[in-house]
This record gives structure tokens, C-alpha cells and sequence, in this order.
């Protein structure tokens, strides 16, 4: 297809690599891997491959790898069905720590979760930039906190959450419950105490960053392909050996029972390729689009006037540049650019959304609704070029200008 | 998601500017809403002589001025002040659901555009 695409956030496109490697599971290789005849083998082992390709990448068991139809159903295996799976030690009602600016897949399962009488929900604010205030966290948990789900990287703005230190923090109160419980003479223990599970929603984030669970401190991790030049409709929980979780799937046993459905293989081998090039490639890749997108920002700063950066550069992922063009409305920029060049980008513009509602991630940053509605998000990938950003700044200038005089004086 | 009028409408708005000696002015909406509507009015024999639009908003709100401003062009004020929203939906070969509410705001500017200019004549 033609045209220019700055929304890798959305989506990226699949690499003609892992095409490649995919295309013989369709009609050649396409028994089902539960089979026990060779047709169905030659499919098994070609997922044990793609297993042990993502397990290498979070640094985990291969068994700790459940394959879903995307992060969506990935963040909701960890939210409900941890908490459906949890026998609960000396706990009323469970409570689940999380924040604003997650992606719906973690926030709407949350709030099914405290709609049906299953749990309460924290839903922590963020800093200006972005960013959670891990002491914020740390005040927010309490005897009854079973999960903590925080994004590693934020899809609208890129702001990078301190996943890390919040593994550090968990595990370290974990340590001390244990303790504390150990300490007790048998007699007067009574059961183990509930423990806190961490989760992190890494779709935005395996592109880019250390994805290793022992790094992170991490019990569950949640990706989905299609964001890493993978193909769409696979994802992955990875989720510790002893994380309580019940299936929300039920039916056929696969996926150590966690997830039935005949397993997707052209895209769980898509899924493998895609993860084994991003450890290959992480590096290279990371550098040129850092450099590409510091131009594509400086080039705006210099050339357009009234722009607000919502991106925090040295905390955020390196392919994101989120900016308010004032004065003029983001659904009108993003159509301009697509008409006038094909140039793909998004918005965070009330407009375009269905609910009509500024986006939340920005207004928890504490951005003016009025400053809301010229939100656009660039999301650069590993093909774009320089002369990429050199046709969009042909244009971009001039369809802001054009927005901001067809506006009246405010 | 819009049709090829509103997205012709977007991309050569018509009658789009000011009318530095306007008879009569009309603006709805807010900056926190997001979409700003402005109609300026020429009024000659009780018709609209000229109109002209400046519009802060989305697709659908620049092609509803853009669309109205034609559509008002030559009307009579009370011709004018009957149009509807729906009439103005019809004439773009329809608006996404959630949009409908930028074809209300563009009638209402033109409205109060002119009831003021027949409050204050």
C-alpha cells in the first residue's frame, strides 16, 4: 500500500520475514497440533519452537507461556481469571491496584470485576508526564491487594511506567508476609498469607524494552504480535508457575487448560518469528527510530508554532511523539494528512472517538480539555525513513495553518 | 466513515471567512466542547445576501458549516430559520450517529445569527 505510516501503535505491519516463515502452516503444514499423527506433530512441533522462542525472549519456562488471540484476552486471563482462581487466605473482598492511563483490556475487566461483587479497584493517577508515582502505589496497598497491573509503556503518549521497581517493591512485601508468617509458631499460623501479584500490559513495550519476567519481577505479562511486526489475532500471557489462574475459556484443554481453542499455528509460529527478530534487532532498530523521531519532533518544534509536547522524550518509548497543535482539531489534521498524502497518524481528539470524550490518559496528565482536542500521536516504526518525515513536514505546517485560520477568534 | 460530500465539503469548504461589515453574527459552541462555530450574515431585502463560516472542529463540523452556508445562500430569514439539522444531514449524505450533534450546532449558529440581527434591527 502506499502512503506514510506514523501509527505503529495502532498496528504495525507484518515483516516479510515471518511472513515467510509462516506461510507453509496454512495448506502444507495445517494439522492440528493435539493431533498424535504426524500431520498434527509437524504442527506441534512447529509451536514448541515458537514457545521456546518467546520463553527465551521473557526469560521463563516454556510452560509458562499461554497462547491467546491477543493481549486483550491475555490481560483479561490475568485480571479475572486470577482473581477467579485466587482461594482467597483470610480476605473479605479482593483488591486489584491498577491505573488511569491502562488500556481498556485492563480497565473494563477491573470494572466487571467490581460490578459483579468480585473484587475493588484503585485506580492510581499519574504524574504530569505521564508517569505513576510509585510511593503513590505504595500507599494504595492494602491486606486485601491480590494484583497489581500496571502497563510497562503507555499506548497514547509512550510514558514508561517503573515496572521494574514496582516487581522490586512487590516482591519485596511478599518476602516480608512470608517471612512474618514464618516467624510464627506452627500452631498459631493458620494459613499463608495472601500474596500480591504483579502484572504488566507489555504491548507497547517488547519492541523496546527488556521483557525478561525475572528482570521485572514480573508473575504476568501480557503482548500481543501484531505490534511487533507480527501477524494480528495471537498474543501471549506469560504468567510464574504458581500464579493461581482459572480459565475464562473453557473446552478443550489446551494450553495446560488455561486456554482451550485449537491452537492458531501459522500465527503462533508468526508470533515466535516476530519475538526472535525483536531480540536480534531490538538494538539497531531502537537507535534509528530514537534518531528518527528526536527530527520528526525537533522539525515540528522549529516549524509550527503553538505546539505542546505531551511526550516525556527521555521517559517514553522511542518511537512516540504526542503533541497538541492548539487551535486546531486532531480528527481534521489526521483526515488533511490521509488525503493529502496518505500519511497515517492518530488522535487523541474527543471528535474521533465514539464516546465523544477527551482522551483520559491525556486529561490524567492534566492536559486542558481545550488543549485535548489538537492531540496527535506519532508512532514511528523500523521501516519508516527520513524522507518519511521530510514528505510529512511538506504538508503538516500548512494543513495546521490552514485549520487554525478556518477557526474563529477565541 | 463519512461520505463522499462531507469529505468533498472538508477538503473545498465553501464560503468559508469572515465579513468584515456583517449584518448580523451568530457563534455556538465552546473551545472545552471542542467544536466552535462562527456565521456571519449579509442581509439584503430580508434574504441572505452573503454568508461566510469559521469553524473550529472536526471533519464533520467544517463540512456542516461549509454545507449550511450553501444551503442558506439566497433563503429568505424565515426560510432560513426553519431549517433543520436533518435537512442538513440529508443534504451530506448522512453523518456517523455520534456526529449528528455538529449538523445541530452549525443550524443553531445560523439561527442566532439571526435573531440577533432581528432583535437589533
Amino acid at each position: 500500500m502506499k502512503g506514510i505510516y506514523f501509527d505503529h501503535s495502532a498496528t504495525t505491519p507484518l515483516d516479510e520475514r515471518v511472513l515467510a516463515k509462516m506461510s507453509p502452516y496454512f495448506s502444507d503444514v495445517f494439522g492440528n497440533p493435539s493431533s498424535i499423527h504426524s500431520f498434527g506433530q509437524r504442527a506441534a512441533a512447529a509451536v514448541d519452537q515458537a514457545r521456546s522462542q518467546v520463553a527465551d525472549f521473557l526469560a521463563c519456562q516454556r510452560e509458562e507461556i499461554v497462547f491467546t488471540a491477543g493481549a486483550t484476552e491475555a490481560n483479561n486471563l490475568a485480571i479475572k481469571g486470577l482473581v477467579k482462581g485466587l482461594t482467597l487466605r483470610n480476605i473479605v473482598k479482593p483488591h486489584i491496584i491498577t491505573t488511569v492511563i491502562e488500556h481498556d483490556a485492563v480497565l473494563e475487566p477491573c470494572q466487571e470485576l467490581e460490578r459483579d461483587n468480585l473484587a475493588t479497584v484503585t485506580y492510581l493517577p499519574v504524574k504530569a508526564n505521564g508517569i505513576l508515582d510509585i510511593s503513590e502505589l505504595e500507599k494504595a496497598i492494602t491486606e486485601q491487594t491480590v494484583l497489581v497491573s500496571v502497563m510497562y509503556a503507555n499506548s497514547e503518549v509512550g510514558s514508561l511506567q517503573p515496572v521494574r521497581e514496582i516487581g522490586k517493591l512487590i516482591k519485596k512485601i511478599n518476602e516480608k508476609k512470608m517471612a512474618d508468617w514464618e516467624k510464627q509458631r506452627v500452631a498459631q499460623r493458620g494459613d499463608k498469607p495472601q500474596l500480591i501479584y504483579f502484572h504488566t500490559d507489555a504491548t507497547q513495550a517488547v519492541n523496546f524494552f527488556n521483557c525478561s519476567l525475572e528482570y521485572l519481577h514480573a508473575d504476568m505479562l501480557s503482548l500481543s504480535a501484531h505490534k511487533i511486526y507480527g501477524p494480528k489475532g495471537v498474543g501471549v500471557l506469560a504468567a510464574k508457575k504458581g500464579t493461581p489462574l482459572t480459565a475464562l475459556i473453557r473446552g478443550g484443554h489446551h494450553e495446560k487448560n488455561l486456554r482451550s481453542g485449537t491452537l492458531n499455528v501459522p500465527g503462533i509460529v508468526g508470533l515466535g518469528a516476530a519475538i526472535e527478530l525483536v531480540k536480534q534487532e531490538q538494538e539497531i532498530n531502537n537507535q534509528n527510530i530514537k534518531e528518527l523521531r528526536d527530527y520528526l519532533v525537533e522539525r515540528i518544534k522549529q516549524e509550527i508554532p503553538e505546539v505542546v509536547s505531551n511526550t516525556d522524550f527521555a521517559n517514553a518509548t522511542p518511537a512516540h511523539a504526542h503533541f497538541s497543535f492548539l487551535g486546531a482539531e486532531g480528527e481534521s489534521i489526521l483526515l488533511a494528512l490521509d488525503m493529502a498524502a496518505g500519511i497515517a497518524v492518530s488522535t487523541g481528539s474527543a471528535c474521533a472517538s465514539n464516546t465523544l470524550k477527551a482522551s483520559r490518559v491525556l486529561t490524567a496528565m492534566g492536559v486542558k480539555v481545550e488543549d485535548t482536542h489538537g492531540a496527535i500521536r506519532f508512532t514511528l516504526g523500523k521501516e519508516n525513513t527520513k524522507a518519511d518525515v521530510d514528505e510529512l513536514m511538506k504538508h503538516l505546517p500548512g494543513i495546521v495553518k490552514k485549520f487554525r485560520d478556518m477557526a474563529p477568534a477565541y | 466513515m463519512y461520505s463522499e460530500k462531507v469529505l468533498d465539503h472538508f477538503k473545498n469548504p465553501r464560503n468559508q471567512g469572515v465579513i468584515d461589515n456583517a449584518d448580523a453574527v451568530g457563534q455556538e459552541g465552546n473551545p472545552v466542547c471542542g467544536d466552535i462555530m462562527k456565521i456571519y450574515l449579509k442581509i439584503k431585502d430580508d434574504k441572505i445576501d452573503d454568508i461566510k463560516f469559521e469553524t473550529l472542529g472536526c471533519a464533520a463540523a467544517i463540512s456542516v458549516s461549509s454545507a449550511l452556508t450553501e444551503m442558506a445562500k439566497g433563503k429568505t430569514l424565515a426560510e432560513a430559520m426553519a431549517m433543520t439539522k436533518d435537512e442538513v444531514v440529508e443534504y451530506l449524505g448522512g453523518l456517523p450517529a455520534v456526529k449528528v450533534h455538529c449538523s445541530m450546532l452549525g443550524v443553531d449558529a445560523l439561527h442566532s445569527a439571526i435573531k440577533s440581527y432581528q432583535e437589533n434591527k
